[in-house]
C-alpha cells in the first residue's frame, strides 16, 4: 500500500510539473499514456520491446552462466583465484563503452557482437558474487557429503546450490538491472532496432513524449519481471529458513 | 535392518598413525599424533576416552578418510560403507529429516523402508521438519538415523551427546546400544566422559594428551549397555588408577 501511493505522489508531481513547465519537452503523465497506447496498438512498441527483451535475456543467461563457474572455481581454489583475479581486475575497470566498441568492431555490427558486449560487461560482476558466496560455503556439510559419499550431482543440488542461493538471487536482481541498462547503450551505437535504438532516433527529434513513452514501458516490463520471477525464485529458495512467529 | 551382515567373517578395523602434524597459524607444525595403533575387532564398540583438545576428533577423520595427510596406515572393516555422526549434526538446513537420512543413502537404498529406524529414535512425527525447527536433541536423533540409514560396515560417532542435557543424554544412549546391538557394527566412539564410554562400549582406549597415544586399553567383559551404576563405578575408579599410574 506504501508503494502505491508514494508511486501515485511520483506521478502527481511530474503532472504538476509539467502543466507548469507547460513545455513540449516535459509532457505530462496523460500525453504518455495516449502515446505508449497508440504504440502498442500499432505493433511498433511490443516489436521493439520484444527485440530488447531478447538481447537481455540471451546476454543474462550467457553471462550468468560464465559468472557462476568462473566464480565457483575462484572461490574452490586459491589457485585459480590468484591467477584469474588479475584478468578480473582489468574486466571489472573495463569501461562499458570501450568493451561495447571493441565487440563492435572486432567481430562487427551484428547481433553476435551486440550480445557479447552486453554479457562481458556484466561478467565480472556476477563473477565477484558468485566468488563470494562458493567462499562462504560450509567446510562441515562439504566434510559431511565426503563422508557419506554423496555423488558429484547430489552434492551439487543439495550441499553447493542451497547455500549459493541467495548469492545467486543477489547477482541475477543486480544482473538484470545493469544488463537492461546497457543493451540500451549496445543498440543505441549499433543496431537498428529496439528501445535503445527507438531512444537514439527520438533523441535526435527532442521527441520527448517517446522518450518517456518507451522508458516507462521498459521499467514495468522489468518490475513485472522481478516480481513474477525473480521474486518466487527466491521466496523459494529460502522456505527452509524459519519464519518469524 | 543390517542382518545379513555377520560379525565374524569382517575384518577388524585397523589404524596405525605414525606422525600426523598439523601447521598453526604462525607456521610452526605441531604434532597432534604421535605412534597411536588402535585395533578393533569386527562388530565391536571401541570408545576413545581422552582429554578435551588431545586430537580425539583428528583421529577420527582420519579413521574417517577425511584426512589423509598423516603417516601411517588405515584399514577400515567390511566394504568401508561409513556412518558417521559429527560432533554437531551437521543437517542440511535446508533439506526436511527424512531428505537429510535419504541423501545420504547409496541409490540401491533409495526406497527402504526407514519405519523401525525411526522408530527407535522417536523420529516419527519430525520426519517432514526442518532441521532449524528440531531442538539439538532431536537433531541428533536425525544425525544418528542418517549414520544408521547408509547401512554402515563402520560407525564412527564424535562426542555425540554432548550439551544434551542428562536425561535425554542416557536415552540416547540406549537408544544406540540397541541399534548397534542389532546390527553388529563396528564402532568407534570419540568422548572425554568415561562413565558413558564405560556404559556403552566393549573396548576401552585411554589417550594421552598430545602428541597423542594410546597409554591403556581395556576390553569389558558383555553385555554393554546394561550396566549398573555401582558396576560402571567401580571400573572407572580402576580405571582411573591404571591411568594416573601412564602419565
Amino acid at each position: 500500500m506504501p508503494r502505491l501511493f508514494s508511486l501515485a505522489a511520483l506521478i502527481a508531481a511530474w503532472a504538476i510539473a509539467a502543466a507548469l513547465a507547460d513545455s513540449r519537452l516535459l509532457p505530462g503523465p496523460l500525453a504518455v499514456g495516449v502515446t505508449i497506447l497508440a504504440d502498442i496498438r500499432s505493433g511498433e512498441l511490443p516489436f521493439q520491446m520484444s527485440c530488447t527483451l531478447a538481447r537481455v535475456i540471451s546476454s543474462f543467461v550467457i553471462a550468468m552462466a560464465l559468472g557462476i563457474a568462473a566464480g565457483y572455481a575462484m572461490g574452490r581454489s586459491r589457485a585459480v583465484d590468484r591467477y584469474a583475479d588479475a584478468w578480473l581486475v582489468v574486466l571489472i575497470n573495463m569501461p562499458a563503452l570501450v568493451t561495447i566498441i571493441f565487440a563492435y568492431i572486432w567481430i562487427g555490427l551484428n547481433e553476435t557482437a551486440a550480445i557479447l558486449a552486453v554479457a562481458v560487461n556484466k561478467l565480472p560482476n556476477v563473477i565477484v558474487v558468485m566468488r563470494e558466496g562458493t567462499r562462504a560455503v560450509d567446510p562441515e556439510l562439504d566434510e559431511m557429503a565426503t563422508a557419506f559419499k554423496f555423488t558429484w550431482f547430489s552434492r551439487i543440488r543439495h550441499v553447493v546450490i542451497p547455500q549459493l542461493a541467495p548469492y545467486l538471487a543477489a547477482s541475477s536482481r543486480s544482473g538484470l538491472s545493469i544488463v537492461w541498462k546497457i543493451v540500451l547503450v549496445v543498440e543505441l551505437i549499433g543496431r537498428p532496432n529496439g528501445v535503445g535504438f527507438v531512444l537514439g532516433s527520438a533523441f535526435s527529434l527532442f521527441d520527448m513524449t517517446r522518450i518517456l513513452s518507451y522508458a516507462i514501458s521498459f521499467i514495468v516490463l522489468m518490475l513485472v519481471i522481478e516480481s513474477l520471477l525473480v521474486q518466487p525464485l527466491e521466496r523459494r529458495a529460502i522456505r527452509w529458513r524459519r519464519r518469524p512467529a | 535392518m543390517n542382518d545379513a551382515q555377520s560379525a565374524g567373517d569382517a575384518a577388524p578395523l585397523e589404524l596405525r598413525i605414525d606422525a600426523k602434524t598439523f601447521l598453526s597459524a604462525d607456521g610452526t607444525p605441531v604434532e597432534v599424533v604421535r605412534g597411536l595403533n588402535l585395533r578393533l575387532a569386527a562388530g565391536s564398540f571401541g570408545a576413545l576416552i581422552g582429554p578435551s583438545g588431545c586430537g580425539k576428533t583428528t583421529i577420527l577423520r582420519i579413521a574417517a578418510g577425511l584426512d589423509t595427510d598423516f603417516r601411517g596406515e588405515l584399514h577400515v572393516p567390511g566394504a568401508g560403507r561409513l556412518g558417521i555422526v559429527f560432533q554437531e549434526p551437521r543437517l542440511l538446513p535446508w533439506r526436511t529429516v527424512e531428505q537429510n537420512i535419504r541423501l545420504a543413502m547409496a541409490a540401491r537404498d533409495a526406497a527402504a523402508d526407514l519405519t523401525e529406524l525411526v522408530e527407535i529414535l522417536g523420529l516419527g512425527a519430525h520426519l517432514a521438519r526442518y532441521p532449524g525447527e528440531l531442538s539439538l536433541g532431536l537433531a541428533r536423533r536425525a544425525a544418528i538415523a542418517r549414520a544408521f540409514a547408509v547401512r554402515p560396515d563402520f560407525l564412527l560417532l564424535d562426542e555425540p551427546f554432548v550439551s544434551l542435557d542428562e536425561a535425554v543424554a542416557s536415552r540416547l544412549r540406549d537408544e544406540l546400544v540397541a541399534l548397534t546391538t542389532r546390527t553388529k557394527v563396528t564402532t568407534l566412539f570419540v568422548t572425554h566422559d568415561l562413565a558413558e564410554a564405560i556404559q556403552l562400549a566393549d573396548h576401552l582406549f585411554f589417550l594421552s594428551d598430545r602428541p597423542t597415544r594410546i597409554i591403556a586399553e581395556r576390553s569389558l567383559p558383555p553385555p554393554r549397555g546394561t550396566r549398573s551404576r555401582d558396576v560402571i563405578a567401580a571400573i572407572g575408579n580402576e580405571m582411573r588408577a591404571l591411568v594416573a599410574g601412564r602419565t
